[in-house]
């Protein structure tokens, strides 16, 4: 697949579109800024195609949080001393970084949480709790992560409220006439994800969006498996809340963000209750900061949101339109290469896909796959991937998921099927 | 890639495509479900017994090939034991699997087992070793429900 041949096949793409995508060269030097990439096992690098778990993180993040532990580290917020001003400008101007990687309008709309894990359940806890009621709904659909089904599903289950799940079709797509069916005047929330971890569909965010706010519902996009590989602005979404995890988008772990609609996160009540979220406490009476503090009580992962604005500088500097016409070129490369193998059933056919590869093979269970893979030196993840329903939805018990990212290369696909291979060696 | 060559056996191979008592059993005395969610794998084992003795005992369900051997291998060994036969099998087939991969194998006293020793060398394969048995297990307790390795 030349990259020549991609831009000339279609056009009519609008000038934003005519990026350029990430060159082989390009991606061979990008590549040196990741230790864990040139990891050696029996003599070999380790092929790291197990991103949609986590990424791998360039030497930029690393020795960002290694400066700010050695020689910046102080609480924020509060010191009156040298430190925790370098501390506080620090972390105040990383949530800078992410307001402008997402297209956020208001710094204090960047709300730091622990990953997308945590900022979905803030707002199920806070904004949901207050708001949605006996026989309300929120709907789901049937692509989520566990992450974005369980939270709902404990909010319905204490307010008497009726989770609704938009159905997926044989591709891989959301079916979106039943998802306008399912929207009525007892929705009180629309949660989908942006880009299925299981399957890699990209979804029209847009149009469920729209379709959602012309029944006045606001809607939450869980953006995990998008921001490492797609360029993200909330704005031209219009959605009401995103959250997303740090450590998928090549920095650490243990942060994540929230981003909410200023309206909303103003009138949500606290998360959790500790320093940093108040004015003044009596016992009397506590007067709660202003966002987004209100969100972020205790010390925060400081050293963890300075390695986050280091990522997405990292991104920016590399452009995620860049990044997501190079990553969709390897996909469709190792589409081909995995179809063209007998046995092998693809799960997972959106015509909007991320680089995530699902598949099944007929004579191995994905845990065997996962480890001959391993053994030939190739990391995937073999199982559910915390995605139940999309397993139950495609009659498979699991499936062995290649997922890629910005630093991989057509070699590392022509590994994975070498891999493949192996294991019809082995098992068929 | 000598480490897996040597966690799939030829043994465990040709378990995995012809699975032995591999059926349900519409009159089992016990019927317990074996369910890892990390990998999907979800058997049924179904237990027929004759006073203390196993006089019957299968399985159903999918999962990877460790699992699968490990459960058809059991039924083989299981059929005609007592439940206090059966335990002391399962106690020696744990010792085994959770082992030091360096420790000597007592191929003489462990027998047809032992060919899920490479399993000590990938511990988060052991779960899938011992799922049937564990579900074996609450079935002779009479504990006739689920079990999870999580």
């Amino acid at each position: 697949m030349a990259i020549s041949t991609a831009t000339a096949d279609r056009p009519a793409q609008s000038a934003a579109e005519e990026t350029e995508a990430l060159t082989p060269s390009e991606v061979e030097r990008l590549r040196l800024d990741f230790p864990a990439l040139h990891v050696k096992r029996n003599g070999k690098s380790l092929v790291y195609l197990d991103n949609a778990a986590t990424s791998q993180k360039p030497k930029a993040v690393i020795e960002r949080l290694d400066q700010y532990y050695r020689s910046e580290n102080a609480n924020v917020h509060r010191g009156m001393h040298y430190l925790s001003e370098v501390a506080t400008a620090a972390y105040e101007d990383a949530r800078k970084k992410v307001q402008r990687f997402l297209g956020i309008p208001l710094t204090c709309e960047v709300v730091f949480t622990r990953g997308t894990t945590e900022g979905i359940n803030l707002v199920a806890q806070t904004y949901g709790r207050k708001n949605v009621g006996p026989d309300d709904e929120i709907i789901i659909s049937a692509m989520e992560h566990h992450s974005n089904i369980v939270p709902w599903q404990m909010l319905c289950d204490e307010k008497g409220a009726k989770l609704r799940v938009v159905p997926v079709d044989d591709r891989g797509e959301l079916v979106l006439d039943e998802y306008a069916r399912l929207l009525n005047g007892r929705t009180k929330l629309v949660a989908v994800t942006h880009v299925s971890n299981a399957l890699g569909t990209v979804n029209p965010v847009k149009e469920i969006i729209a379709l959602a706010h012309a029944q006045g519902v606001p809607v939450l996009l869980d953006g995990a498996q998008a921001t490492p590989h797609l360029p993200v602005n909330v704005q031209a979404l219009d959605c009401d809340f995103y959250a997303c995890s740090a450590h998928k988008m090549f920095g650490p772990t243990g942060i994540g963000v929230l981003y909410g609609k200023a309206e909303f996160l103003n009138r949500m009540p606290p998360y959790q209750g500790g320093g940093d979220m108040i004015l003044s406490v009596t016992f009397e009476k506590t007067t709660y900061s202003g966002l987004p503090y209100k969100f972020e009580a205790g010390t925060p992962d400081i050293a963890g949101a300075i390695g986050l604005g280091e990522a997405v500088d990292y991104l920016e500097a590399i452009g995620m339109r860049r990044i997501a016409k190079y990553e969709h070129e390897l996909t469709q490369y190792g589409t081909e290469l995995l179809s063209s193998i007998d046995g092998v059933r693809i799960i997972g056919t959106a015509k909007e896909k991320a680089g995530v590869l699902s598949f099944t093979m007929e004579s191995a269970h994905p845990h065997d796959i996962g480890q001959i893979f391993n053994d030939c030196g190739v990391a995937i993840r073999a199982g559910h991937h915390c995605a139940q329903p999309v397993m139950q939805r495609f009659g498979v018990p699991a499936t062995a998921r290649a997922s890629l990212a910005f630093y991989n290369t057509k070699e590392d696909l022509d590994a994975l099927a070498v891999a493949v291979h192996k294991v019809k060696e082995v098992f068929d | 890639m000598p480490a897996n060559r040597a966690l799939y056996e030829q043994v465990i191979l040709e378990h995995n495509k012809k699975p032995r008592n591999f059926r349900p059993m519409p009159d089992a005395d016990h019927k317990v479900e074996a369910y890892n969610p990390l990998c999907g794998d979800h058997f049924t084992v179904y237990v027929k017994m004759n006073g203390d003795r196993i006089e019957d005992v299968s399985f159903d369900g999918a999962g990877c090939a460790i699992s699968k051997s490990s459960a058809s291998v059991m039924t083989m060994l299981l059929k005609g034991k007592t439940k206090k036969e059966a335990e002391a099998l399962f106690v020696k087939f744990h010792n085994m699997v959770t082992a030091n991969p360096e420790a000597p194998i007592d191929e003489a006293d462990i027998g047809k087992l032992c060919v899920f020793a490479g399993v000590r060398e990938f511990p988060v394969r052991i779960k899938c070793a011992t799922l049937a048995w564990h579900s074996m297990l609450a079935a002779l307790d009479g504990r006739d429900d689920s079990v999870s390795t999580e």
